[in-house]
């Protein structure tokens, strides 16, 4: 706010001193406005004193002493509108002209008040948003709603409202308790040093050195030579270890095949385990045979199982013979090792050049396998080395076998720990074959007795044709042989000229003699006239005879009772025969394989409660035995009957 | 004379052939085993006239090297049992009449 002034003379003829009154005058009214300020203060201070005082001029000392003529001089005083305190020099730099002007026009406004307001104009922008918030406030919000859309700005005004309108919550979550560990790590280890040093010692310590050092240097000089060779040596070490990466994820492979194969067959390794036939409780005596795994080689579809065994270390590892029971049609064989543990491919194959008819495995050393094939021969494998041949072969033997091998046993080490085992074969003869070192040496044990209806100048051409043959588990010289006649001899490995006994079972060709494993005495002998029977060794007829309707080709004593026993016929059945329970009748009778399939063999699992069944198409079923089936007896009864 | 003379040439041979540094029992692993080796012998012939400053050297090399806390004897004779760390124990002969034993038990 600027109050003009107007320019304009003042006259004045007031007194010298009353011209302090003047604001121009500040420079050279100092001393006039100190007087006249004085003598305001004297009236300012002594307000209660005028009265008394009056008008006593007073003259301050350092007052100018001016002549009456210059006091009436008259001063002409200006009033300008120009703030004094404007710079009048102002000297700006132009870029235009390259030199410093004066600047003309220098603003000559000086302020000397200022206070901002707080009015807002109605109708401007300001105002507005004020007047639509003092709305929303007073109406409490959402009823304005359609009010503040209207104006355009409220829009934006909202999140500005909800600054001010806005609910706080907070929430914590859960924080997990705070734990302390603390953890002492074992020392280092440590241990005791101690000796002496002396300068004897030291001397005593270099000299050997030195005498090592100089062993040393002699040495070297003649390994010369054999660096040669260590080089060799290392090329195939590095080589071994090449191999070794592939044969090491041999084994990862392997366990993983095992795996899927277990996921693929889980139920059925899972009936394997655990299932229990529930059922049997309602069934009486009988009992019934779950089937498990079926086991089968492609290569091996033309051939027939002959021999089935199982492996006494590995329970869930079985050897099948794989060959042809024709004459006429003869071919190659197998001999194949499977484990429950993967159905679907065999561990272990073996090619041979005639088919297998028998197989044993070693109790004790269960990589001995021993194999009677169809041209006479047998053959010794170990399945610890890698190779496809047998280790031992009694191909070039003088004393091989000239028919089929029937029957295999192994016996327990001789005199001079060598192994050895008992063969029975179609030519008649009883051999016993020795592992010594390299090669096979053949012991002839006994020939069979030529039967009485051959004329005599044929008995030497004319075998009698062996076909089981059995060892006692106890009295391990005892044996027993099943002919083709239908006859069963026992006999002695010490007695080599002749049988001790001879038994008539059957009409037909005996197919399988077996000694029981628990009671001395009994052995059970099967055959192809449909019997099956129980004998005593002491009497010379059978103790039970059991009629299967077909022939029988394979029996086998359970291992868990004495008086369990099953027998397989050619029409795919499975018998199991539990004379503790019964004596007369099956307590199964069940077509395992599909018809028109015969089965040839049978065998007990010593552990565990299944049995497997090898048929003439190459197959190997495993069943479960049902617990009816499994019954254990208190105390063997089979010692009463007699 | 000559005896002795040999006797002298004896002496000195054996000095030059039984000088170099022999290790009599160690059980630490090769690397350390070289290192320290080789440290003793640069401390053992810079402080050939004083064992402790020798030892010294030894054991606070050792200290930085290998973590605390070392302990170092150097002699022509003496006796001693000591507790180490498993495989922080190196016992060797130098100079032909000097023994070291550096062991780690902290």
């Amino acid at each position: 706010m600027s109050v003009s002034h107007k320019v304009g003379t003042m006259k004045s003829k007031q007194a010298p001193n009353v011209n302090s009154h003047q604001k121009a005058a500040v420079a050279k009214g100092v001393k006039a406005i100190g007087k006249k300020k004085d003598e305001e203060e004297g009236l300012d201070t002594a307000e209660g004193e005028e009265w008394m005082q009056g008008k006593t001029l007073v003259k301050p000392p350092d007052q100018l002493d001016l002549t009456e003529a210059e006091l009436n001089e008259e001063i002409t005083r200006v009033l300008k509108a120009s703030n004094p305190n404007a710079p009048q020099n102002v000297v700006r730099y132009s870029f235009k002209e390259g030199c410093y002007k004066p600047i003309v026009f220098v603003d000559q406004m000086a302020i000397h008040f200022e206070l901002e307001g707080n009015l807002v104009h109605k109708e401007s922008d300001e105002g507005r948003r004020l007047m639509a918030k003092q709305a929303e406030v007073d109406d409490g919000g959402g009823v304005e709603r359609p009010d503040n859309v209207a104006i355009k700005a409220a829009k934006r005004e909202q999140k500005l409202t909800n600054q001010f309108n806005f609910n706080e919550r907070a929430s914590q979550t859960l924080n997990n308790t705070p734990r302390d560990i603390s953890c002492q790590t074992e020392p280092p280890p440590r241990a005791n040093f101690s000796a002496t040093a002396n300068q004897w010692e030291i001397y005593d310590f270099y000299v050997e050195e030195l005498q090592r050092r100089e062993k040393s240097k002699e040495k070297h000089e003649g390994q010369f030579l054999n660096k040669e060779e260590d080089k060799s040596k290392k090329k195939m070490i590095q080589a071994e270890t090449q191999n070794d990466d592939i044969s090491q994820l041999a084994k990862a492979v392997k366990i993983i095949e095992r795996m899927v194969n277990q996921n693929i067959f889980d139920d059925v390794a899972q009936d394997f385990m655990y299932f229990e036939d529930a059922s049997d409780e309602f069934r009486g005596e009988k009992g019934t045979l779950l089937p498990l795994w079926t086991f089968q080689y492609d290569k091996a579809k033309s051939l027939s199982v002959t021999a089935l065994c199982w492996n006494h270390k590995y329970n869930d590892l079985f050897a099948v013979g794989l060959g042809s029971h024709e004459f006429t049609q003869q071919g190659g064989g197998m001999l194949l090792f499977y484990t429950l543990k993967n159905p679907s491919y065999p561990e272990f194959i073996f090619n041979t050049a005639s088919g297998v008819m028998c197989l044993d495995i070693h109790e004790h050393l269960s990589y001995l396998v021993a194999v009677g094939l169809y041209d006479g021969c047998v053959a010794v494998y170990n399945l610890k080395k890698k190779t496809d041949q047998p280790i031992y072969n009694s191909r070039a033997s003088s004393g091989k076998h000239t028919s089929a091998v029937m029957q295999v046993k192994w016996q327990k080490d001789d005199l001079d720990s060598n192994h050895n085992f008992i063969s029975v074969s179609a030519d008649g003869r009883l051999v016993s074959w020795t592992l010594v070192k390299h090669e096979l040496v053949f012991t002839e044990i006994i020939k069979l007795p030529v039967i009485d209806t051959i004329p005599d100048d044929l008995k030497d051409v004319i075998p009698t044709v062996g076909t089981s043959l059995d060892f006692h588990k106890q009295k391990d010289y005892s044996f027993l042989v099943g002919t083709e006649h239908g006859k069963i001899h026992k006999g002695s490995k010490y007695y080599s000229s002749k049988f001790l006994e001879k038994y008539d079972a059957h009409f037909m060709n005996v197919t399988r003699v077996k000694w029981n494993p628990f009671h001395p005495d009994v052995f059970i002998s099967c055959g192809w006239d449909w019997m099956v029977k129980i004998w005593d060794q002491t009497m010379k007829s059978p103790v039970f005879t059991f009629e299967l309707k077909t022939s029988v080709t394979d029996v086998a004593w359970a291992p868990y009772s004495s008086t369990v026993f099953a027998a397989v016929t050619t029409d795919g059945k499975v018998h199991v025969f539990d004379l503790n329970i019964n004596k007369y009748e099956a307590l199964c009778q069940q077509k395992v394989v599909s018809k028109k399939t015969k089965l040839f063999n049978i065998e007990f699992n010593p552990v565990h409660p299944i049995i497997i069944v090898g048929d003439d198409r190459g197959h190997v079923t495993s069943l479960k035995l049902s617990p009816n089936l499994r019954k254990k007896p208190k105390f063997n009864r089979l010692n009463q009957k007699f | 004379m000559a005896e002795t003379v040999d006797g002298k040439k004896e002496d000195a041979d054996y000095k030059r052939l039984q000088s170099f540094p022999l290790i009599r029992h160690t059980d630490m692993p090769e690397e350390m085993r070289v290192e320290t080796m080789e440290l003793c012998v640069t401390a053992c012939e810079k402080f050939a006239s004083n064992n402790e400053s020798a030892a010294k050297m030894i054991k606070e090399s050792m200290d930085k090297k290998f973590g605390s806390s070392w302990h170092v004897v150097i002699g022509e004779g003496f006796g001693f049992e000591v507790s180490h760390e498993v495989k922080n124990l190196l016992y060797m002969f130098f100079g032909g009449s000097l023994a070291v034993c550096v062991w780690k038990c902290s």
